[in-house]
């Protein structure tokens, strides 16, 4: 419980963190921000690679991996879409 | 000593994606912010796999592998018009895995008979907000791709239905605190489902921008409540950090059109087919020449793209034209409204694939007191963004939006494909202006004839 307790700390913090971090992004980032930071929540990798790596029975096995690949789209996708954007932007 | 490492890994990859966001605010710094960000999952990733409990390596390699695969061939295989589907279908994916896992915690924890309320109430929400942005994402996605159609999507007392579908999960996510069982989460990741279809169906292809991000932000809420159900503060951390920034983004999608978040889920804009067009008004027709000799003319020229640009694929063109008429001494410049696309900076991907360099898109509030000393604003494919009815008519659904106000430049061209009404199904007064012409057609053949007369002129 106390542990449970502790993570709504670090959860206020994120929020706080989050909106001084995003706080003035210019228009043209938009995008690469969006696709970037949803990179970024694919973190949920970390835990379905631990599922897949532990769980016992079939099912749980089988929509843990499931679970990996789908972190892992939205995680190469991501991170490569990005850089692809970024690249192409460029000041005069 | 073992778990010791892996925290202290997890304390530098959150980190590293703070430090990525931070970069990615900034357009000189972008692109390492995504190298870190990218670095610190990867680090996040490996040291996983030396956690005492992961004991099988062939299912996460398979996953992996298989996922990897697939994202990386979207991910190069993408045409950048086609970026708003891809953003809305990421999400959909990182929703989707937060629900799984939450699902996979579920079958393992509940028959050992966990039955804290705190951890019942996250491992509940991980899984409702995962499943239903999971999909809100494909409907999205689907609309945004023309499979569904743009229009809204409205059934017989849709809002209400959707509130029912909400308090259904919400239920099913309190159930299990009375009587832990599994079979409520099974419930719950139906409802959820329906939940996301029937939030996403009524919106429309010009509120799309704000959809996306609302999405956006709740694939990482989606991440954090797994993070909670895991205790692992990453996941917690970089979660929380994604779901903020989405719903920043959000925020200034629903400001730029003024709307709020809840009437672009509650109010469907633009769901009558072809609104009345005023009959007997006159409107001044152009050809791609005549543009060409305006614009030969004029000192200072703006350009102001819209959905219309994607669809035709004119970015291209327009960069030609640019080129074109600096090479004549002509200052040319793009005017980029908020929401103009289907998704926030939309527009600023599609003309930097099109070489055109940042630092000639002005922002709304920046190219507005520009807009007198205009010669020639060019609109191609842009239409509610640029209506002045959005200023002057109480009675318009459009009243109040901040428009870029391009009726006030000396000449207005409008390149359109025909006289329909744009995405509001709003009749738009620019088009009567006395100082407005039009030149129909396909916009990129358009940009193209015109590119060649001011080449030739």
């Amino acid at each position: 419980m106390s542990e449970l307790l502790f993570a709504l700390f670090v959860f206020m913090l994120a929020i706080f963190l989050g909106f001084e971090l995003i706080s003035k992004v210019p228009p043209t980032l938009h995008t690469p921000l969006m696709s970037g930071s949803n990179a970024i929540s694919g973190i949920t990798l970390v835990g379905s690679i631990i599922a897949a790596g532990s769980e016992e029975n079939l099912l749980s096995i089988v929509l843990a991996t499931v679970a990996v690949a789908f972190a892992m789209i939205n995680v190469v996708g991501g991170f490569l879409v990005t850089d692809r954007m970024l690249k192409m932007f460029r000041r005069k | 000593m073992r778990e010791t490492f892996i925290q202290a890994a997890y304390l530098v990859a959150s980190a590293l994606f703070i430090v990525a966001i931070k970069l990615l605010n900034s357009p000189r710094t972008a692109r390492l912010g995504n190298g870190l960000g990218a670095l610190g999952m990867l680090l996040g990733a490996v040291a996983t796999l030396f956690y005492r409990e992961v004991v099988r390596y062939e299912w996460v390699l398979l996953g992996a592998g298989v996922g990897g695969a697939l994202g990386a061939w979207m991910a190069l295989r993408v045409q950048m018009t086609a970026m708003p589907q891809m953003v809305a279908l990421l999400n959909g994916f990182g929703g989707g895995a937060s629900a799984l896992v939450g699902l996979v915690e579920v079958l393992r924890k509940i028959p050992e008979g966990e039955d804290s309320a705190l951890w019942l109430l996250t491992v509940g929400l991980s899984i409702l907000i995962g499943a239903a942005t999971l999909s809100g994402s494909l409907i999205a996605a689907g609309k945004l791709h023309e499979v569904l159609t743009g229009r809204p999507i409205v059934l017989p007392g849709h809002h209400y239905q959707t509130a029912l579908w909400l308090i259904v999960s919400l239920g099913f996510v309190l159930w299990p605190l009375m009587n832990p069982a599994i079979l409520p989460y099974g419930l719950l990741v139906a409802s959820a489902t329906i939940l996301g279809i029937w939030m996403v169906l009524p919106v429309g292809g010009a509120d799309m921008p704000v959809i996306v991000s609302f999405l956006n932000s709740l694939s990482g809420l989606a991440a954090a409540a797994t993070g909670f159900v895991l205790q692992n503060y990453l996941l917690i951390i970089a979660g929380t950090l994604v779901g903020a920034s989405g719903f920043i983004l959000t925020t200034i999608m629903s400001k730029a059109m003024n709307r709020s978040l809840w009437s672009v889920l509650f109010e469907a804009v633009g769901g009558q087919e072809g609104a009345t067009l005023a009959e007997g008004r006159t409107i001044r027709q152009t050809t791609a020449e005549d543009v060409a000799l305006m614009l030969s003319y004029a000192r200072s020229v703006v350009i102001v793209p819209g959905y219309g640009m994607a669809v035709s694929q004119a970015q291209h063109a327009a960069k030609k034209l640019v080129d074109a008429l600096q090479q004549k001494h002509i200052e040319t410049r793009f005017a980029i409204h908020p929401v103009a696309g289907r998704m926030p900076g939309h527009m600023n991907v599609l003309l930097a694939e099109a070489d055109v360099p940042y630092d000639l898109l002005w922002e709304m509030e920046r190219i507005n007191p520009d807009f007198p000393q205009a010669d020639v604003v060019l609109v191609v494919g842009a239409n509610d963004v640029v209506n002045p009815a959005a200023r002057t008519d109480r009675s318009s659904p459009l009243y109040g939006m901040p428009i870029l106000e391009v009726d006030k430049a000396r000449t207005v061209v409008v390149l359109k494909r025909s006289m329909n009404p744009g995405f509001a199904g709003v009749e738009n007064e620019l088009f009567y202006k006395p100082n407005t012409y039009m030149l129909f057609g396909d916009a990129k053949r358009s940009l193209e004839a015109i590119t060649q007369s001011v080449s030739e002129g």
